[in-house]
């Protein structure tokens, strides 16, 4: 899923600093899992607003709503009718949630509460890492179920740089070396011969460096 | 046990400080509270093992929310005691409430509360 954070309460006041009402919208896809924009962060957010506009003196009005998601113009719609009531929309979803929502709403002001960070997964409660770049062509089953692309930080495809120590990449103690996973786990499944023979050059134009991208499925399309 | 403790103290049962969230926490400064805290069962004792642990991990929460507002983190305090420590509770109210009347009233005026 996508992994996003709250953004600082001071970088948010400020986005509101001018408003009398606004609104913040939450989102109950991604955001909802990794505890960042879901029902309950838009109402702690919206208590935090509030209180720290009653402390200045200078009331905010926050109303708040929670979207099945806001990465299909159908479930912005529901904000048909309301999102003219307000200085300002907050979006608690990932930045795709703010674009939508500007987007359908054009002469309103939208703006980001979280900070997008990265397509992952959970390690435990509270813990998220980062497994995947879409890059486009996954090739994980020749590295064992491991992505070296998004879990190396230098996205190596044939084998560990001299950094790798301890089983840490070098840039982190907190960060495992991925190809060394990726060694125990063939080694294991008896299957080393998979990582004989150099891989070829990536064709990263299926990657964000080919532009931005776009799915067309003419099966589905109305 | 006819234990005296302060009247500004209100009370509101929860089955387990598990049950306890960090809004319940924020909506009790925004309707007008001078200052929350959290009794929970001794840690280790939780009849639903982690609740009170859960619990304290909240409260630390708002604490930082609390200071990143430019408030007192003192305001919201997590307490442990046994359900069977009834002069306990009625010493934490004295001294929490001993504590809230040092740092003064909420500096947020309540405009939830008055709004009502």
């Amino acid at each position: 899923m996508i992994v996003a954070e709250r953004k600082p309460i001071e970088e948010i006041l400020d986005m509101v600093k001018d408003f009398k009402k606004i609104l913040v919208v939450g989102c109950k896809g991604c955001v909802t899992v990794c505890n960042a924009g879901g029902t309950k962060e838009v109402g702690i957010l919206a208590s935090i607003l509030r209180l720290a506009r009653d402390k200045e003196n200078n009331p905010l009005e926050v109303d708040e709503l929670t979207l099945e998601r806001q990465c299909d113009p159908e479930y912005i719609e529901q904000l048909d009718g309301k999102a003219g009531d307000y200085d300002g929309i907050l979006s608690m979803a990932c930045s795709i949630g703010p674009q939508y929502i500007s987007s359908r709403f054009p002469k309103s002001l939208v703006y980001p509460t979280l900070n997008t960070n990265f397509l992952g997964g959970s390690l435990e409660h509270g813990v998220w890492a980062e497994f995947c770049q879409a890059c486009g062509n996954c090739k994980i089953h020749l590295f064992g179920g491991l992505c070296p692309i998004a879990r190396c930080s230098k996205s190596l495809l044939n084998g560990p740089c001299g950094g790798s120590s301890d089983g840490k990449c070098e840039i982190s103690k907190d960060v495992d070396c991925v190809w060394h996973l990726i060694v125990e786990k063939l080694m294991e499944q008896g299957r080393m011969d998979m990582l004989t023979g150099v891989k070829p050059i990536k064709d990263w134009s299926t990657s964000r460096d080919g532009g931005p991208r776009k799915i067309i499925r003419e099966d589905l399309k109305l | 046990m006819r234990l005296r403790y302060p009247t500004s103290v209100k009370i509101i049962q929860v089955p387990c400080t598990g049950r306890v969230d960090i809004i319940h926490l924020l909506k009790s400064f925004e309707d007008g509270a001078d200052g929350v805290y959290v009794a929970g069962c001794e840690e280790g004792d939780c009849h639903f093992l982690t609740g009170n642990l859960k619990a304290r991990k909240k409260v630390n929460y708002v604490k930082k929310v609390l200071e990143s507002l430019g408030t007192e983190p003192d305001r919201v305090a997590m307490y442990n005691m046994s359900a069977a420590q009834g002069p306990r509770f009625a010493e934490i109210a004295r001294e929490f409430t001993a504590k809230i009347k040092e740092l003064g009233p909420s500096p947020f005026k309540g405009f939830a509360a008055k709004a009502a």
